[in-house]
């Protein structure tokens, strides 16, 4: 506690990092998966591959795909940035995939039926209806991509991982706490106000 | 309004993917523009089938359907399909727009203007008794199974179109409300004149609606007359037995209390 309260706007930067970094990974993360995941809901030869291959991505030790993406991209954010847009893919593709393909044969019956076009039926319907499953991974994604974050700290990447790697390396509990304690209350606080978004997609669907 | 297009279906056969039977074998019809035709058959009959092959939801494999002369293989099935009214007993109103929204889709889709939609809208709405003031912004979350169903008709009839095909649209309501929304669809049908096929296994419910009725049974017509004629002269045993299931019921009732009685 000493370290936080002794350094506030120091914990507080680099919170503001942590958080742009997973901001702007999970932004990354959906532009890739929408397509992905629209791919695997529509074709029953692909997903098998899709979802098994990202899974194996995802079961990589965090650790391990990082050491492996630095020797590729060197140190800094970028094998960090890659890591984290690899990890959420798996979360996001099944949630986008399973959104999808739980949509109402009526609806999309009706859609089709009333001349929309592939297009419209996906942007108009289909989507808006798959919203609350895809936001629930989107949830998922978030926290799992708080955490894998803080390995950040660890190949100059920034982050709240910086205190507690620092901490670590420099015997500090109270740095060690306060990098902790940041990412705890940065998932708990995404967590909730994306729980909040999926609630309130849910009751405007109806369900 | 326009006046309702002109459908002829000629030895139209559709085999599923993967069966061994036809749903539907040589079927050949034509409806009369204007005309108000009733689909009636045990389900699986085939007669959902039929119906979404006249918007090519499904393909056929045999014979053609023409709307207005023109036959229906030759046109784009999304242009095809937005002048085409389409009702379902599920109602399929999407959840996630308001109702006058649901409405508005189709004729979004046809490009006319915000008034004209607008406007459209809340006549459409008034057409199947709903206030617009108190329907147009609800959710259908918000509606009643009724209301649904009548938005559901409304939102069939938005573009204008000169055919209208319904799947037991009233499928999913309560007795009271269904017979209600019945003798509602009569009168709009007959302001309407649109040509219409609708899809029924209730055999009251095709004998009050119809100006002719098709009974079809295993993919194939056991017979197509007014209700009278079907009524008063059935083609086939099959027939029959479908239009006199409530007589047996009667028959059953009084042998149940005959029973009674002796005891």
């Amino acid at each position: 506690m000493n370290y936080l309260i002794a350094n506030p706007e120091r914990v507080l930067r680099l919170a503001g990092t942590h958080a742009a970094m997973v901001a702007a990974a999970l932004a990354v993360a959906v532009a890739v998966a929408l397509p992905l995941g629209i791919l695997s809901s529509r074709s029953p030869r692909l997903r098998p591959l899709l979802l098994g291959g990202l899974g194996a991505i995802y079961t990589i030790p965090s650790l391990a795909l990082l050491a492996l993406l630095v020797q590729l991209f060197g140190l800094g954010l970028a094998p960090v940035f890659i890591a984290l847009v690899a990890y959420a893919q798996f979360m996001l593709v099944r949630n986008i995939d399973a959104g999808l393909r739980g949509v109402d044969p009526a609806m999309r019956d009706a859609a089709v039926g009333m001349g929309l076009s592939p297009r419209m039926q996906l942007l108009r319907v289909e989507l808006p209806l798959a919203l609350p499953v895809i936001v629930g991974g989107l949830r998922i994604a978030a926290i799992a991509t708080i955490a894998i974050a803080t390995l950040a700290g660890y190949v100059g990447g920034g982050g709240l991982g910086v205190l507690i790697f620092n901490g670590l390396a420099l015997h500090n509990t109270g740095m060690i706490v306060a990098g902790s304690l940041g990412v705890s209350l940065l998932a708990v606080l995404v967590d909730g106000s994306l729980r909040w978004c999926e609630r309130a997609v849910r009751t405007r669907l109806g369900g | 309004m326009p006046r309702g297009a002109e459908i002829v279906v000629r030895g139209a056969g559709v085999t599923y993917p993967g069966a061994t039977v036809p749903t539907l074998q040589d079927l050949t019809l034509t409806i009369a523009p204007g005309e108000f035709l009733v689909v009636v058959g045990p389900s699986g009959c085939g007669k959902s089938t039929l119906l979404r092959t006249i918007n090519r939801l499904i393909p056929l494999n045999a014979g053609s359907i023409a709307i207005d002369g023109i036959d229906i293989a030759s046109l784009d099935p999304v242009a095809l399909r937005r002048g085409i009214g389409y009702a379902i007993q599920a109602v399929g109103l999407f959840p996630h727009m308001r109702v006058g929204a649901n409405v508005a889709i189709v004729p979004e889709l046809l490009g006319w203007s915000r008034e004209r939609i607008a406007a459209r809208v809340d006549a459409l709405l008034a057409l199947v008794h709903l206030d617009p003031e108190r329907y147009r912004d609800r959710f259908p979350r918000e509606l009643s199974g009724g209301e649904a169903q009548r938005v559901g008709v409304a939102r069939a009839i938005a573009g204008e179109p000169r055919v209208l095909l319904m799947d037991e649209p009233f499928g999913a309501v309560d007795a009271i409300v269904r017979s209600q929304l019945q003798d509602e669809m009569l009168l709009l049908v007959r302001e309407l004149a649109t040509t219409t096929l609708f899809v029924t296994h209730d055999v009251d419910e095709a004998l009050l609606l119809a100006d002719r009725i098709v009974v079809v049974n295993r993919g194939r017509i056991e017979q197509t007359g007014t209700p009278l004629e079907v009524l008063a002269g059935p083609a086939s045993p099959f027939v029959e037995r479908l239009f006199h299931a409530n007589d047996a019921v009667i028959e059953l009732r009084e042998k149940a209390r005959e029973r009674q009685r002796l005891r």
